[in-house]
């Protein structure tokens, strides 16, 4: 036989704000959505409700019933993360828990409340922790989940309906209680059934030919006639392995051997899953209480030992074992599915090697140095040269193509040098220019090439850019910022050609 | 007469076999490249450029450098058809899109800024440990002939090709490398007259080269690939260097 609890958040919403904000414990505020145009009232808190606004009512409203009302805007799908949250957290009481939108939980607790010393204590246990961390809840117990849906929500307070008692529980509540439609709700009433209990015998043809089939089959699974179930969180698989000593250890040696052992359960598990670890965290703890970690990281999934205990090596020696070693544990925070796409994306890098071999060097250099550190570029839509690359991932690419029509020298300073130059006026490459000190006498140009800046996204002054060769065969890429006119244009160095 | 054939293939077995015990395979079919040097390639043992070899570029101002940039990626055009390469140094001042001007698809290249010279010198050798690798570019500013024999070991196991671009005003003590080079620019020939600035020219000196020939030349690249001019071709005097 089953056992259900449902958990019934009232102020969801409302305790969520608390939660965030703890400094709002006392002031009157919503949550509103616009729905058809005006600004709906979605939830309340506290100090709100008592002042008479409740859900459902215009902002405006509310607004006018009390002026210092605070206001924040309601963001769509957040209860369904919550609820997730919420539902996982509730995995400590039983490993069947579904949550149900939009306000509840549901707990299939068939057999666990013993653990907790019997149900009465179980349910406390549950209320209590939820109240600790600034939930308001109320619950119920009974054999199927349309009863204890109901007395969560309009029995009394932590009520537990008995074993097979659900339809006495039932009786005194209102036609809500049994999760129906709004207009079957309205018919009921407008025929006087303010209780369940006054039509809940009454013959099944009778209540079909008046309330639809709906009524009947909701009735049915209150009563545990017919079966419901509901779908169950399925809760993220967590890659983690550990390993105790039986005697604490000391030695590089043992501590090489935990953490082979541990990769390879690790990754064991992971090829089972079809993942690979983006990130991994070796943990040890020592016998005096203490611990340390060591976190490595890598450029694509991986589940491949060897490469794993390459890029750990090197950190290895920060381990200071203390008056021993008790428990080493290795986790992966970070795991993405294992595609055959990504190995090819790699192939095209690295040439005719399945690329693992340069995806584990690009792994151990970024170890060292930083993800920052490894760049590649793809050229990027933009004719402003500084613009006109980006760094881009490994395994990224951009739509835009290389272009080769124009000059482009080799070396790109990082901002442009002021250099002195005489250049006749107006448009005419310079003659000679003086860079950190030296003069250089022009004998050959090309240009200008005018790069405009775009004014979209940052107003400069346009750039002439001349190639121009010294005397000694050296060439250079210089710009004139701006027009002569007014003012006198500066001159700039910005790169050296081959 | 048929003795005198006799020697001189005696003498090409052992040459052959000198060369194979100081690190320089002759290079397979399928690995024999043609870097379009021309008349530079008489100088070269094998009568190649020198792939899975460490090959030492010499600069001393940002002009020079700019050049011997320009001279590596040439050669590197041919070279990354087999694969991608890595580009190792402390700063990033190599603008991406000239490197499409030598035939190189610079997404390709794969960009380490390493934040120490120490560091930069440990990328270079773990990327030439790397065989799936085409070629290593490292920068570097000062490298110690230990450092460089440990590089020269690391090519000689994977057959990936090294260019190391040492920028320094000071004058360079003995390398391991296979090879020292010097590239300056010079003035560029406008194709017929024509006014503005023509191709990139270089003159390139291979200062060094182990079981080869020394030699000066001016090499102009074009869209073509490199070309040799000719009539300032100085051959120096055969002058054949022991190996370092």
């Amino acid at each position: 036989m089953r056992r259900y609890l449902s958990i019934w958040f009232p102020a969801l919403l409302a305790d969520r704000a608390l939660r965030l904000r703890p400094g709002l414990k006392d002031t009157p505020f919503i949550i509103a959505a616009p729905e058809r145009g005006r600004l709906m009232v979605k939830a309340a808190s506290t100090p709100a409700v008592k002042k008479g606004i409740v859900r459902g009512m215009v902002v405006a409203d509310a607004k006018a019933l009390l002026p210092a009302l605070k206001l924040f805007h309601y963001k769509p799908g957040v209860e369904e993360k919550l609820l997730t949250r919420l539902a996982e957290w509730c995995l400590r009481f039983t490993p069947v828990v579904s949550p149900g939108l939009p306000d509840g939980i549901l707990l299939d607790i068939s057999g666990c409340p013993h653990l907790w010393g019997g149900e009465k204590l179980y349910q406390d246990a549950i209320v209590h922790q939820l109240k600790t961390i600034g939930y308001e809840v109320c619950t119920g117990i009974a054999d199927t989940v349309g009863a204890a849906w109901a007395i969560a929500r309009f029995g009394a307070a932590g009520f537990i309906a008995a074993p097979g008692q659900q339809e006495a529980a039932l009786n005194p509540l209102p036609p809500a209680a049994l999760r129906l439609e709004p207009p079957v709700l309205e018919r009921l009433q407008k025929l006087g059934f303010a209780h369940i209990g006054s039509f809940i015998a009454m013959p099944s043809t009778v209540l079909r030919r008046r309330f639809g089939q709906a009524l009947l089959t909701r009735i049915a699974q209150a009563l545990g006639h017919l079966p419901e179930t509901p779908t169950a969180l399925q809760p993220a698989v967590i890659f983690r392995e550990q390993l105790s000593c039986t005697e604490p250890v000391h030695t590089r040696i043992a501590i090489d051997i935990a953490l082979e052992t541990l990769l390879q359960q690790l990754c064991d598990s992971l090829q089972r899953s079809g993942k690979g670890l983006r990130s991994a965290v070796f943990k040890i703890n020592t016998v005096d209480g203490g611990s340390q970690e060591i976190f490595i990281g890598t450029n694509r999934p991986v589940r491949n030992t060897a490469h794993l205990l390459k890029l750990f090596e090197p950190k290895m020696t920060t381990i200071a074992p203390g008056m021993g070693i008790e428990v080493f544990t290795l986790e992966a925070p970070a795991v993405e599915a294992f595609s055959g796409r990504q190995e090819a994306i790699w192939n095209t890098l690295g040439g005719a090697d399945t690329g693992s071999e340069l995806a584990g060097l690009l792994d151990r250099i970024a170890g060292r140095f930083g993800d920052a550190a490894i760049k590649r570029y793809q050229p990027a839509e933009h004719y402003w040269p500084e613009r006109s690359v980006v760094a881009a991932g490994l395994s990224e690419k951009t739509g835009a193509a290389w272009r080769s029509d124009r000059p482009r020298p080799v070396y790109l300073l990082p901002e442009p040098e002021p250099v002195i130059v005489a250049a006749p006026v107006p448009d005419y490459p310079p003659m000679l220019f003086r860079y950190r000190g030296k003069v250089h006498n022009i004998a050959r140009a090309d240009g200008p090439e005018r790069i405009e800046q775009e004014w979209w996204l940052e107003q400069r002054l346009v750039r002439d850019y001349y190639v121009v060769e010294d005397e000694d065969g050296a060439r250079y890429w210089l710009f004139r910022a701006g027009h002569y006119g007014a003012e006198k244009p500066q001159w700039f160095l910005h790169g050296f050609f081959a | 007469m048929a003795e005198a054939l006799f020697h001189t293939t005696i003498f090409q077995q052992l040459q052959e076999e000198l060369l194979l015990l100081q690190g320089l395979r002759a290079p397979l079919d399928a690995e024999l490249q043609e870097t379009g040097l021309g008349i530079i390639n008489q100088s070269f043992p094998h009568r190649a450029f020198p792939v899975s070899a460490v090959h030492e570029l010499m600069s001393s101002s940002a002009e020079d450098a700019a050049a011997t940039t320009g001279f590596i990626a040439g050669l590197l055009g041919t070279l990354m058809q087999r694969g991608s390469c890595l580009w190792v140094s402390r700063h990033r001042n190599i603008f991406p899109p000239a490197l499409s001007f030598f035939g190189i698809t610079p997404d390709q290249v794969l960009f380490v800024e390493a934040p120490d010279p120490k560091k930069a010198l440990w990328s270079i050798e773990e990327g030439l440990k790397c065989a799936t690798l085409a070629a290593v570019v490292g920068e570097v500013q000062e490298l110690s002939f230990t450092a460089s024999r440990r590089l020269q070991l690391a090519v000689e196991k994977s057959r990936v090709t090294g260019f190391i671009h040492h920028r320094t005003n000071r004058v360079a003590g003995n390398l391991a490398c296979v090879s020292r080079w010097r590239i300056r620019p010079i003035a560029s020939i406008p194709p017929e007259g024509l006014p503005g600035v023509g191709f990139p020219g270089w003159n390139v000196e291979l200062c060094k080269i182990r079981n080869g020939r020394p030699g000066k030349w001016n090499v102009q690249w074009t869209p073509q690939g490199f070309s040799v001019l000719p009539e300032k071709v100085e051959e120096q005097a055969a002058v054949i260097k022991k190996a370092g």
